[in-house]
């Protein structure tokens, strides 16, 4: 059986991390399933995890009156989910559902929060692969606000 | 070159204000093409658009285009029916570079309407036609409803990858939702063993472009298919001029390489 340390090193978000810091963080981490239709976080409550997508389809989500939840992106295997638990006030700002089978880890906010205090070297390196993976996430995000498919050409400062 | 005369033989509605024409030769004229170039499609009375190929059967004297009516040829080639006639010159411009993918690992990257100049390579994919070790097609788009040849591109995964990925979607949609370059990101390739073509809006293969290349395929091994206002095909009215070349007739495939340098200038 594949320990918490063991999983951790498999997921793509902590490629290249010594054992030793893997071995650090595990005890802030469970294994856990999710079935379709469950939901791993919900918005505006308070975000306690932060999630490792192993397998599965996760949509991240917001409700919309009138419209119902309104899908902005999938995730899938080795992608990650949420960083509100971060900052406070410590509030998941989107909804995130399994629409499939979703196996991930698990890391508690204020355990990671405290061990990236202990560890200002391992806080800095996990801040570091959080700013890119959030950097990606605004540009994909702003690439989908251009609407680059349809049949007018984006102008620059309006949005449609 | 005077246009040929071909005849509207089906007609298949994409999405709307985006349709797929058949056409037939009355001669039965073959008319061999590399996949990538184009052809100057006549609306009688109203004018030529450059439309790529999108379809094989050329052997049979049968061309294949998909079409987006954006402007006034191409809203006259929308209201062609079965029957219908039109005026075809072509082939113009430099297609794939099929002769440089054996042995490859081949990407196909589309956006939007760019799987169509890419769905001959597929056929040929689909055919074992192809000399590339694999294929994987990237396809992306802006919602479900707005994707090209709905009913074939799920049979193209018995063949090759395909991973499709929407800008907007429901829990219905299988696929991913999210820009292109997101899966594009998370797939292991052998950079040094990999070409890429692209096409589709030049945001878009601008970011795949950065995404291949932290990948490590070479800039010589990035070809993107280029689109500018074409109105003679042959390189001499200057309306696709685009940095040293013209888009008819140097292009419309260009090696990322030898782009590069204008590729990133704003006003061009």
């Amino acid at each position: 059986m594949k320990t918490i340390a063991h999983l951790l090193h498999e997921h793509p978000f902590f490629h290249g991390l010594p054992e030793s810091d893997l071995q650090f963080l595990a005890s802030c981490g469970e294994n856990c399933v999710y079935h379709k239709g469950e939901h791993l976080a919900r918005e505006n409550t308070p975000a306690k995890h932060f999630f490792l997508i192993r397998s599965g389809r996760v949509a991240v989500e917001t409700f919309v009156p009138n419209r119902g939840a309104l899908c902005l992106l999938t995730l899938h295997g080795g992608d990650i989910f949420g960083w509100s638990w971060l900052f406070p006030p410590y509030i998941s700002a989107f909804d995130a559902r399994a629409l499939e089978e979703v196996r991930s880890l698990r890391l508690g906010g204020a355990c990671l929060r405290e061990k990236c205090e202990t560890e200002p070297r391992l806080g800095f390196e996990l801040m570091k692969r959080f700013a890119q993976i959030a950097t990606e996430r605004l540009q994909s995000a702003r690439v989908q606000l251009l609407d680059i498919y349809g049949s007018n050409s984006p102008h620059p400062g309006t949005t449609q | 070159m005077i246009p040929d005369i071909y005849t509207v033989v089906h007609r298949q509605e994409e999405y709307p204000g985006t349709f797929t024409l058949y056409l037939q030769n009355q001669e039965l004229k073959p008319l061999f093409f590399t996949p990538g170039q184009f052809n100057m499609l006549y609306a009688f009375g109203t004018g030529e658009s450059a439309i790529s190929f999108s379809g094989l059967g050329v052997e049979q004297g049968r061309l294949v285009h998909t079409i987006r009516a954006q402007g006034s040829v191409t809203r006259a080639l929308e209201r062609l029916r079965k029957g219908d006639s039109l005026g075809v010159r072509g082939p113009f411009g430099r297609g794939w570079p099929l002769e440089n993918i054996q042995g490859k690992e081949l990407l196909l990257i589309a956006g939007g309407l760019g799987l169509a100049p890419l769905r001959p390579i597929v056929h040929k994919a689909r055919e074992g036609k192809l000399e590339a070790s694999r294929v994987r097609l990237f396809y992306g788009a802006r919602r479900p409803s707005e994707l090209l040849y709905k009913e074939e591109v799920p049979r193209w995964s018995s063949k090759l990858g395909v991973v499709i990925s929407v800008d907007h979607g429901d829990g219905t949609w299988p696929g991913h939702i999210g820009v292109i370059t997101d899966p594009l990101k998370a797939i292991d390739v052998d950079g040094a063993n990999t070409i890429a073509f692209l096409c589709g809006p030049e945001v878009m293969m601008r970011f795949c472009i950065q995404v291949l290349l932290r990948k490590e395929v070479p800039e010589s091994a990035i070809y993107l298919s280029m689109e500018r206002n074409m109105k003679c095909a042959i390189g001499l009215c200057g309306h696709c001029q685009w940095g040293p070349n013209f888009i008819c007739k140097d292009g419309p495939v260009f090696c990322y390489r030898d782009i590069r340098a204008w590729f990133h200038i704003h006003s061009l």
